[in-house]
Formats: structure tokens, C-alpha cells, sequence
């Protein structure tokens, strides 16, 4: 018998483990992205400093919702992952790149040029192979008999290539937001400088990947424009959400620009799940069919219940701890 | 040619597993260790315990860094290569592999910590039970892993439905017939990688004359330890083969170059295995010993690869020879250990210097030990990937072109190969600068939950004359381990 709809239940668990992973890791990758951009060597010391402390943290949720689909919807993980056999290497490569550069950089003086180049571009190989994983979920895949049948680079197609173009600007812009609320004087001048034309770029190629998306899938076509429903209030507060950070960023806000920036994340994420619901492989698969068996699904759930309260209490107490400003030259370190 | 993308899945798996399993190899023996050393200090308050593990928590932070990073790469080959095998696998792989993250991070989030940062900022007994809590982690990771893997060998409380595996019983899947062997039998690996890496690296600061005291005291408690362990690896690595024989013949066969089924079959010393023509070369054995080991009997039946198929053999000389690696150093090990024993007398085992410079070398061994243990047990499995049920060419990935297989192995070489030398050479610095390393920075340093690495405060660089180092030590390194 089964009581619940655990594969709903699973949807949920792992929608949130992206959302919280893409505005989490975001924003950090976001200043890996702006990194050789930075006005000097010790802005880029206080740029690193203010997510030293979280940064692993928030890399955490993405094995966690990795694990979580093989347990959960092993048809996606199964499928996604051969699609994107090689955005899925390039991903790997550079999140362990910035990964020890974090590291390795405090700890260097004449090598420290190259983990500045190990940071930056491991965070924007990351980005972009992000934005593009997106994109060709948008995309859908080419499936026969639950197996994907696509050659090696079906994903990489001009629309992929614009949403992973777009992420970076998205994580840009998390990232600028972020510096301007963790920093003062000299970089925060220069984050809210940067602030409105980031913004600019993402509403361009958003605005043409929304225009696009209709375009690439007669279902999505439908789920829009077939009768006006209420999901278009999400495009709605999408911009108003921009509008905000534009608004904020004006009046010189600092907690306001970041605030909106992950609004905008999340509305342009809840548009994204409304237009393939319930499909979790475009155009075969949905979440029922993709899902494992009910006991499979029940017995990890047990376990994970008791974890992801401990995990965000953990989570909500490190950003506690490391409130306020970084200033240079005071650094965790 | 055509690229073969099985076998070039294969190595690439056995690339960078392996690559992963020589850091919780080391963590999990370590974490332990620092665990007693935390204890003693805490019981005792002699100041030497805490010199000792304030040290060890140093490197520790830093091996554990690399086995995370390695980690989230391993999670996601599954589905890039063997998408046929996750997906048929899943009900089980799935929440056993989840589990482990889980675990992983909720050691990391909740101890992980407090252990590497807080020494400072919690009352002793906190930081007592965090190094506790942390290496209690680092076995229920393993718990999980390991599960997961033995099933691949003994698959149990699962049904084949429709191409995909469904669980009968949580408890038989878990629990199934290989994983309590397999489970003691890694588990004391990790032990004697941390007591001989330990023991190696005090040998090394003994030989140069540094912080005598504590090092001496790191290496008798080692020698102690390994004396117990070294031999109870070899009685524990024979209840796994016993084991090993009543679920996979094959494999056995294949490790003592076996290849007809026969009575009062010898153990093999050395021989060159040849699978074209199913037979050996050159051997040389001692009669009866075989069977004798395997059955208790001098003469016993011993399953011959002739029980199988030629194309379902394993790669005998693969396995026979890594077998060899494996049970040499474990012997090797115990020589040393007994030899720790004697020379307590007098106190040599601290002085001589060819003891000590062996130790030196011996702290390598683990790892060689280690790796040619899951390669006895890893390509004796082969053709299959779940023992009997399901095999590696049915695992693998549909679309996989050899091309791609070939660009992502590379790839995860160079990668490797790059990142992974700056980790082990910094680990290297931190070794270099050892135990006297006590300038403390640490006052600006605000409490810092995650981030091994930072644990230590060693330079990647070596530095110049300003050095914080002490006693006779030349700024060069000398090789080391
Ligand atoms: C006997 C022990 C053992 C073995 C055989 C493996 N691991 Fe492991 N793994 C650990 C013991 C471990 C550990 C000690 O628990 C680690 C080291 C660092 C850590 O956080 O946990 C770890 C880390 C670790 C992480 C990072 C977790 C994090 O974010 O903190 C992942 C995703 C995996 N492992 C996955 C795997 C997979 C898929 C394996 C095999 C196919 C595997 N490990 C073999
Ligand atoms: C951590 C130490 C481990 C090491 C060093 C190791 C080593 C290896 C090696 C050398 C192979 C290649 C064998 C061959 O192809 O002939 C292999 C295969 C495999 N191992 Fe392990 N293994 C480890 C742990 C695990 C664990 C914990 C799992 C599962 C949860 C696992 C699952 C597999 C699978 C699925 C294969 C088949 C793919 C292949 O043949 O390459 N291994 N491993
Ligand atoms: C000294 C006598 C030893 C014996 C008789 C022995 C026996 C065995 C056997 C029979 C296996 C294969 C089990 C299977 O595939 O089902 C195995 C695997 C293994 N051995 Fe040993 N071993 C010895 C020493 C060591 C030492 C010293 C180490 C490492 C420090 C080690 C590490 C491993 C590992 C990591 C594996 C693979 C994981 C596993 O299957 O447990 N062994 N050993």
C-alpha cells in the first residue's frame, strides 16, 4: 500500500536541494566569475574572503541532490548525466579547480597568480556548463526504452550555449549583489558600478531565452500560451523583482540588491518547473515514471528527514557567525 | 582502431576510485588515531598528546580535504558511465551511495569543525568527543560504501524484475554474505595505513633528531598498535578468501593461479599465468599448502578457472600478481611489527637507524597494499559487474562512444594529476615543518566551521631564511614520504 505520493514528496526534496544550491553556490561562483575583473590584488583577497566560510557548505547540496536523483529518480540521473557526458566532466573539472584554489591561495606567495586563474576559471567553466545543463533540460533529450539514444554533443546547440552565456551573467550578478552587501568603500563602489549593466545583460538573455523556450517545444508553447493562466504572475515578479534590484542599486540599498537577485532566481526557477511539469526528462519521462521503487524512496527519506533540518540549522548558523562586512587585510586567515 | 568504451570506462573508474580510496584510507585510520591522542591528553594532561594530535589534525585536515573533493567525482560516475547498471541498480546504489553523502556531510557539518578549529573555543571534553565523533563518522561512511560494494559481490535480499533490481529485504542487501569481511578487513587496512604512515613519518623526525620526545612516544604507540593489527589482518583476510571462495570460485582460482579443479593444489609463490593457453609458467609452490589454506585439508578439492568459461574468466594474472602484492606486504608488515617487539629491548627500536629508515619506506606499503586489495577484488569479478546477475558490457553507459570515454579519462588525469600533486605536495611542506610548527595565527581567526585545509598554517611554498623552523633541519627536503 502506498500512503503517500512519495515521488511528489522526492520532487519537492530535490527541487529545493537545486534551488538552494543554484542561489547558494551561485553567488560564490559568481565571484569566481568577477574575479580577474576585481580593481587589485587585495580586493581579490577580500572578494575571496567573503566566502571562504561557505563556500563547501553550499557545493554540499549539489552531491546532495546528485545522490538523492540516483535514489529517487534514477531515470534522470541515468539519462541526464551520458547526455551531458562531457558539460558533466567540464562541471567536475572546475568546481575542483576552485575548490583548491580556495585553499591553496591564502597559503602562496610567488604561486599565487596561477590559483587565481584555478579560481576564476574553474568558477566559470562551472557556470557555464551549469547554464547549459539547463538549457538542455529546456531542450529535452532523445530517449527509446528509458535509455539516451543522443549522440556525445546534442547538447550543445545555440540555445544552450545562450543559457549558459545567460547563467553567467545570473551568477554574476548574484555575485556583485553579494560583494555589495558583504563590502565597503573601494570594491563596494566598484560591485554597485557593475551591478545595473549585469543586470542589463541578464534581462537581455533571459528575456530572449523566454522568448526562445516557446519555440524549441510545442509543450511548453501550450503550457503559456494556450489560455492565459495564473503562471504568468511568475514572469511578473520576475520583474519586478529587477526592478527592485534596479531600484535598490540606485538608492545605494546594500542588503536590498542580493535580496532581490536571488527573488529573481527563484521566480525564473518556478517558471522553469512550470513549463516542463511534471516532466522530469523533456519529452518522455515524468516524475512518476522516472521515479524508484516506493520502499527505496521511503527508506532514504527516513534518514534524510532527520538530516536537512540538522543541515539548514548548521547552514543558517554559519551565515550568523560570519555576518557584517569583510574588510581587507582581515580576512578569516 | 576502434576505441573501446567498456574497457575505457573501466580504467577510468578504477582511475579515480582508486585515486579517491588512498584519502579515506588514511582519514579513517587517522581520525581514530587523533581520537586516542585526544583521549590520552584529556586523561593524562601531558602536554606531548596534545603537541602530537594538534599536529596530526594538521595533516589530517588536509587529506580529508582531497578525499572530498575526489568524492563528488566518484558520485557522478555512475551515471555518466554506467547509466544502464544506476539505473538497474538504483533501488539499492541509490539510498546506500545517498546515505553515505549524508553521513559525509553530517559529520562534516556538525564535528568536523569544532575538531579542526575549535581546539581553542570548546572545553576539552567537547573537543574530545568531536575527534570521537569524526572518526565514528568516517566508519559509518564506510559502513555504507562498503555495503554497497560487497553487494556487487554477493548480491542478496534483491529481485530481478523487468531489468531492474528490487529490494526483498533491506537487512539481506545490507548486510550481505561478503560485507562483514570486507568490512573488518578495510577497516583494519585503514588502521595499519595510519599507524604505518605515523610510525614512518616519527621514524623520519627520530632520524633527524626532532622533537624526540613526542616521536618516540607516536612511535611505540604505533608499534604497540601494528603488533596487534599487522597479524590480525592476515587471519581476517583468510576468513574473507574462505568467504570469497564459497560466493565467487572464479575469483579464488584466479588469485592462486588455479586452472583445473584438483586435489593437494600448491601455493603458488610465483608463477607467470598464461590465459591463452590456460595454464602457468615457471612455478614454483609449496605442495598441498593451497588447499590446505582454503580447505584445511592437505588434500582438498580447490575450484579450478576450468570451472568457467574462457571468455568468463577474470584477468588472471591481474588478480594473481596483485594478490601477491597484497598478502607480501601484509607479511612484510608483520616483520615489522615483530621486529618493533624486539627491539624494545634497550630501547633500539627508537635509535637504530636501519629500523628507522625502514619504517620510513614502510609508510608507503599501506597504500600499495590497499590498492592491489581492491584490485584482486574488483577485476576478479570480471565479467561481472553484479556477481552473477548483471555484467560490465550490460552496465555500461548505451550511448558512450569511445571518443568521449577516451577525452573524460584523460581529462580526469590531467585534472588529477595537476590538482592532486599541489595536495600532496603541500602535504609534503606541512610534514617538512612538522610538530615544531607553533607560531599561532590563530588569534584573528574567527571561528571557522568548515574548510580542512585552513586547518594549517604552513606556507605552500618553501620559505626562505625568515622559516619557522626548528632545530637541525635543512631547508631542503630530502625526498620524505
Ligand atoms: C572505505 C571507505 C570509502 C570507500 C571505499 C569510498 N569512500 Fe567515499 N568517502 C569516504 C569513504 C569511502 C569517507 C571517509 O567517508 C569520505 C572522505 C572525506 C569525506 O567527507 O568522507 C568520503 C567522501 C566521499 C564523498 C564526498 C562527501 C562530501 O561531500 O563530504 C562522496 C560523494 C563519496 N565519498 C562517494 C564515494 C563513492 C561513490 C565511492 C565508490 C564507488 C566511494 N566514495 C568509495
Ligand atoms: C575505494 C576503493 C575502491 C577501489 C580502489 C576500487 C578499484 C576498482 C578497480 C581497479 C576496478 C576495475 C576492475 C576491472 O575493471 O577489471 C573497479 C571496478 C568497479 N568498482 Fe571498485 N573499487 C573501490 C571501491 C568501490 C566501491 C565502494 C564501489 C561501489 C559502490 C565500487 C564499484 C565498482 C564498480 C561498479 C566497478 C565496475 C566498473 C569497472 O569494472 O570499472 N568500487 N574498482
Ligand atoms: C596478510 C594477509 C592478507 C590476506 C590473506 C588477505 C586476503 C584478502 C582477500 C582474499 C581479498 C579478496 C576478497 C574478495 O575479493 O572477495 C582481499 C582484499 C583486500 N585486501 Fe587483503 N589480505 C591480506 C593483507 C592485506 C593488507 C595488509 C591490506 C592493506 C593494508 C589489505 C587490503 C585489502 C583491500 C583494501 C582489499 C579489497 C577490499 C576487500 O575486498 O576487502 N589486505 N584481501
Amino acid at each position: 500500500m502506498e500512503l503517500f505520493d512519495l515521488p511528489l514528496i522526492w520532487a519537492f526534496i530535490i527541487g529545493f536541494g537545486i534551488i538552494m544550491y543554484v542561489l547558494m553556490d551561485g553567488f560564490d561562483l559568481g565571484v569566481g566569475i568577477l574575479f580577474p575583473f576585481a580593481p587589485s590584488e587585495e580586493d581579490r583577497d577580500t572578494m575571496m574572503n567573503t566566502v571562504a566560510p561557505v563556500w563547501d557548505g553550499n557545493e554540499t547540496w549539489l552531491v546532495l541532490s546528485g545522490a538523492g536523483l540516483l535514489a529517487a529518480f534514477p531515470l534522470v540521473y541515468s539519462i541526464f548525466l551520458p547526455a551531458l557526458y562531457i558539460g558533466v566532466f567540464l562541471l567536475l573539472a572546475g568546481l575542483i579547480f576552485r575548490g583548491v584554489a580556495f585553499e591553496f591561495r591564502f597559503k602562496a606567495n610567488t604561486s599565487r597568480y596561477l590559483w587565481n586563474w584555478a579560481f576564476a576559471g574553474g568558477s566559470t567553466v562551472a557556470a557555464f556548463a551549469q547554464g547549459a545543463v539547463v538549457g538542455a533540460y529546456i531542450q529535452g533529450m532523445e530517449t527509446a526504452n528509458r535509455v539516451y539514444v543522443g549522440g556525445p554533443l546534442d547538447w550543445l546547440t545555440p540555445f544552450t550555449v545562450l543559457t549558459g552565456f545567460g547563467m553567467l551573467a545570473g551568477y554574476s550578478l548574484l555575485g556583485t549583489t553579494w560583494l555589495i552587501m558583504k563590502t565597503e568603500g573601494r570594491l563596494q563602489d566598484w560591485a554597485y558600478k557593475l551591478a545595473l549593466p549585469l543586470l542589463a545583460a541578464v534581462l537581455v538573455v533571459f528575456s530572449i531565452i523566454s522568448v526562445w523556450t516557446p519555440f524549441v517545444d510545442d509543450m511548453v508553447r501550450e503550457r503559456w500560451f494556450s489560455n492565459l493562466t495564473v503562471i504568468w504572475i511568475l514572469p511578473a515578479l520576475t520583474l519586478l523583482c529587477a526592478f527592485q534590484i534596479y531600484r535598490s542599486v540606485r538608492n545605494r540599498f546594500e542588503g536590498m540588491p542580493f535580496v532581490a537577485t536571488m527573488g529573481l532566481f527563484i521566480f525564473t526557477y518556478f517558471g522553469l518547473v512550470v513549463s516542463r511539469w511534471p516532466y522530469v526528462v523533456p519529452p518522455d519521462y515524468t516524475l512518476w515514471d522516472a521515479a524508484s521503487a516506493y520502499e527505496s524512496q521511503l527508506f532514504l527519506l527516513l534518514g534524510l528527514l532527520f538530516v536537512i533540518p540538522i543541515v539548514l540549522a548548521y547552514t543558517a548558523w554559519t551565515y550568523w557567525v560570519f555576518r557584517g562586512k569583510v574588510r581587507a587585510g582581515e580576512g578569516y586567515h | 582502431m576502434e576505441l573501446d568504451p567498456l574497457i575505457l570506462s573501466r580504467i577510468q573508474f578504477a582511475f579515480v576510485v582508486s585515486f579517491h580510496a588512498i584519502f579515506p584510507v588514511f582519514t579513517i585510520g587517522l581520525a581514530s588515531y587523533i581520537a586516542v591522542l585526544e583521549g590520552l591528553a584529556f586523561k593524562t594532561g601531558n602536554p606531548v598528546w596534545l603537541k602530537l594530535s594538534a599536529f596530526w589534525t594538521k595533516v589530517f585536515a588536509v587529506v580529508f580535504g582531497m578525499g572530498v573533493v575526489s568524492g563528488i567525482v566518484m558520485s557522478f560516475q555512475f551515471g555518466t558511465n554506467w547509466s544502464n547498471f544506476a539505473q538497474a541498480s538504483a533501488n539499492f546504489l541509490g539510498p546506500m551511495l545517498s546515505y553515505e553523502v549524508v553521513t559525509a556531510f553530517f559529520l562534516e557539518a556538525a564535528f568536523l569543525g569544532v575538531l579542526l578549529f575549535g581546539r581553542d573555543k570548546v572545553p576539552p571534553g567537547v573537543h574530545l568527543l568531536a575527534a570521537i565523533m569524526v572518526a565514528v563518522g568516517t566508519f559509518i561512511s564506510s559502513f555504507w560504501i562498503l555495503s554497497a560494494n560487497s553487494w556487487l559481490h554477493t548480491p542478496a535480499g534483491v529481485e530481478l524484475r523487468d531489468g531492474a533490481f528490487f529490494i526483498t529485504s533491506w537487512r539481506e542487501a545490507i548486510f550481505n554474505p561478503s560485507f562483514p569481511y570486507r568490512f573488518m578487513h578495510m577497516g583494519l587496512a585503514s588502521f595499519l595505513t595510519g599507524g604505518f604512515v605515523v610510525a614512518g613519518v616519527s621514524a623520519w623526525y627520530l632520524l633527524r633528531g626532532r622533537e624526540v620526545e613526542a616521536n618516540k612516544k607516536a612511535l611505540s604507540m604505533c608499534l604497540w598498535l601494528l603488533l596487534i593489527i599487522a597479524p590480525t589482518q592476515a587471519v581476517v583476510g583468510d576468513f574473507h578468501g574462505l568467504n570469497t571462495l564459497e560466493h565467487q570460485p572464479a575469483k579464488v582460482a584466479a588469485m592462486e593461479g588455479n586452472w583445473e579443479t584438483s586435489r593437494n593444489v600448491p601455493l603458488l609463490l610465483f608463477a607467470i599465468p598464461d590465459q591463452a593457453n590456460q595454464t602457468n609458467h615457471f612455478e614454483i609452490g609449496i605442495p598441498g599448502l593451497a588447499s590446505l589454506i582454503l580447505t584445511h585439508e592437505w588434500d582438498g578439492e580447490v575450484p579450478g578457472l576450468n570451472e568457467v568459461a574462457v571468455e568468463e574468466q577474470p584477468p588472471v594474472a591481474l588478480v594473481f600478481w596483485s594478490f601477491r602484492v597484497m598478502v607480501g606486504l601484509g607479511l612484510l608488515m608483520i616483520a615489522f611489527s615483530a621486529a618493533g617487539l624486539i627491539l624494545r629491548k634497550g630501547g633500539r627500536y627508537w635509535r637504530s637507524p636501519w629500523f628507522l629508515q625502514g619504517l620510513r619506506f614502510m609508510s608507503i606499503t599501506p597504500f600499495i597494499a590497499v590498492l592491489a586489495g581492491w584490485i584482486v577484488t574488483e577485476s576478479g569479478r570480471s565479467p561481472w559487474l553484479v556477481y552473477g546477475m548483471m555484467t560490465h558490457a550490460e552496465g555500461l553507459t548505451p550511448s558512450l562512444t569511445g571518443g568521449m570515454a577516451l577525452f573524460s579519462l584523460i581529462g580526469y588525469i590531467v585534472v588529477y594529476g595537476l590538482v592532486f600533486s599541489a595536495g600532496v605536495y603541500y602535504l609534503m611542506r606541512v610534514l617538512y615543518v612538522g610538530l615544531e610548527d607553533t607560531h599561532d595565527d590563530d588569534e584573528h581567526e574567527v571561528e571557522r566551521p568548515k574548510r580542512p585545509l585552513s586547518a594549517t598554517h604552513v606556507p605552500f611554498e618553501i620559505q626562505h631564511a625568515d622559516d619557522d623552523m626548528v632545530g637541525t633541519a635543512k631547508p631542503v627536503n630530502q625526498g620524505g614520504h
